[in-house]
């Protein structure tokens, strides 16, 4: 199978990999899919407390070239975004972007369970409180 | 010099040696005549370079007799033929066929087509190592087995089995042995009448021959085995495979069985020292990798490691520039499901999602494995820093305690 060129660029030049620490204030986790399916994606969101923006966001992906660009291409749609925003992207949006053909379509449907985990862990961790408060409570 | 891409996906397809095109050559055209035409020239050369080969691939496995050798497209119809054939001739005699979990795929989906119509099929389990057991196969013989099908080495891990310890077991019974050879043949030594084999299916283009031609091997003698054929026509190959035969795909057949057979012993020697320094290089490099099979009882070109961690395909996909290997991965299929083989070990789904299998052939070199051998430890290296998986263990997070959430 050949790969589109831009799944092979996110391939070869994943962006933003790595980790922030899980209970860094306005980060967000979400660990998706299972080792047994060959996939599994970790992505996370660092929310600007006090304007609700996300400001970084990182992954680490288990599965193949078309998972890591999925999600690679993930964090960099997500930068920049409000949570609000962050929610609407859809798989379909990565399937037409990275060009992914019909094998690889569940590659795109995890990428967007992980966004959609990294934003309810976000929530549930930061997003009860308004944003002033939770920036002094994480300083506290 | 390297030359890229380098091939080490020697147990898909081989590529011809050159000794091998240039005996099939003057068949394509000065020498072109239809073996079966007994009445002119023409026919009798074609005839004779046919015969020709057979007496070479008879003499590669051991055969006495060259006419037990039946000619055929290839290793999937040979296996079609045996089985197919056998349980066609022989149902007045039984409807259970013994064989195995990790045939390759046409073994596996003859045997299910047949299950389809009526016959009884017993697939053996295979050990954690690779190997058959024996017992299993004599425990799962009936008054109704007409035939045990036991590959001779495995296509994924080139486990070696005991076939013959198998063959013995299938003549004390009185029961048909089919082996399939296409890993096998030309790669480690064979001889059908030590072994007890009374069937056996190799095909040309593993062995660095032409893709279109392959060979099943049918005793004539103790006990002379029948087959119902597969295709009907003008009653070639003693009525047992009619049609044209191949005959410029034969000659190189031929020729490519000759040379093995030639080489086998140094040339088994040479790539068994190759795959053991790719694999020592692999092994002591990168942590957390296994070696799949058996490590002793293995064809010599074969090597096949699960890195953990890390997916098959994502391995490949760093290397496929410069190196042809091939995964056990869900993903490069479109099946989605990872190696029945692998599986089958007992090794979990992961690392059969995470399986690569490197094949040598004739003509790599020690630069090239080097070469490929360094590059996947810096590719499934690069993966590693990216696979939370690796990140939670590295953590000391034990991967099964964790819910994952599968769709």
């Amino acid at each position: 199978m050949a790969y589109s060129d831009k799944v092979v660029d996110h391939y070869n030049n994943p962006r933003n990999v790595g980790s922030f620490g899980k209970d860094t204030p306005g980060v967000g986790t979400g660990l998706v899919g299972a080792p047994e399916c060959g996939d599994v994606m970790k992505l996370q969101i660092k929310v600007n407390l006090e304007t609700g923006v996300i400001e970084d966001a990182k992954f680490k992906t288990f599965g193949c070239g078309s998972a890591i660009a999925s999600s690679s291409l993930a964090t960099e749609w997500l930068k920049g975004r409000t949570v609000d925003e962050a929610a609407v992207i859809k798989n379909t949006d990565i399937v037409t972007e990275l060009k992914l053909p019909p094998v690889k379509i569940h590659c795109s449907v995890l990428a967007e369970d992980a966004i959609k985990a990294a934003l309810a862990d976000y929530k549930t961790k930061w997003g009860t409180q308004a944003p002033a408060e939770a920036a002094a409570s994480a300083s506290s | 010099m390297l030359k890229f891409p380098i091939f080490m996906d020697a147990q898909s397809t081989t590529p011809c040696d050159p000794r091998v095109v240039e005996a099939m050559m003057p068949y394509f055209t000065e020498k072109f005549g239809h073996p079966a035409s007994r009445n002119h020239p023409f026919g009798w050369e074609a005839e004779a370079a046919v015969d020709r080969a057979r007496g070479q691939i008879a003499r590669l496995i051991g055969a006495r007799d060259p006419k037990e050798i039946v000619f055929t497209s290839g290793g999937t119809e040979s296996i079609n033929l045996a089985l197919k054939g056998i349980a066609e001739m022989y149902r007045e005699k039984g409807n259970h066929i013994v064989t195995t979990v990790i045939e390759q795929r046409a073994g596996i989906d003859v045997a299910k087509r047949l299950e389809r119509q009526g016959l009884e099929v017993t697939y053996v389990p295979v050990q954690p190592d690779g190997l058959i057991d024996v017992a299993e196969i004599e425990k799962a013989i009936t008054p109704r087995t007409i035939l045990i099908s036991v590959m001779f080495a495995n296509n994924e891990i080139g486990t070696i089995q005991d076939i013959a310890a198998i063959g013995r077991l299938a003549k004390s019974r009185g029961v048909i042995f089919h082996t399939d050879a296409t890993q096998a043949a030309g790669k480690t030594p064979i001889d059908v009448e030590a072994m007890g084999i009374d069937l056996l299916s190799c095909t040309a283009h593993l062995v660095h021959g032409p893709k279109g031609a392959g060979a099943l091997y049918v005793r004539r003698k103790g006990p002379r085995v029948r087959l119902t054929p597969l295709i009907d026509g003008g009653g070639h190959e003693r009525g047992m495979r009619s049609g044209t035969l191949a005959v410029p795909l034969i000659v190189g057949f031929g020729r490519a069985a000759e040379i093995c057979r030639e080489e086998m012993a140094d040339e088994a020697a040479r790539i068994g020292k190759l795959r053991d320094r790719l694999q020592d290089m692999i092994l002591s490099s990168v942590d957390e990798c296994f070696l799949n099979g058996h490590p002793d009882r293995r064809l010599p070109n074969n090597l096949n490691v699960s890195f953990a961690y890390v997916e098959g395909e994502s391995v490949l996909m760093g290397l496929n520039k410069e190196t042809a290997l091939s995964s056990g991965s869900a993903c490069t299929s479109a099946t989605l499901e990872p190696s029945y083989v692998i599986a089958a070990l007992g090794a979990s789904a992961e690392l059969a999602h995470s399986s690569i299998r490197f094949s040598l052939h004739r003509f790599n070199t020690e630069e090239e494995v080097e070469y490929v051998g360094q590059r996947t430890i810096e590719v499934v290296k690069r993966l590693r820093e990216m696979s939370p998986l690796y990140e939670l263990a590295k953590e000391g997070v034990d991967l099964k305690s964790i819910k994952w959430k599968a769709d």
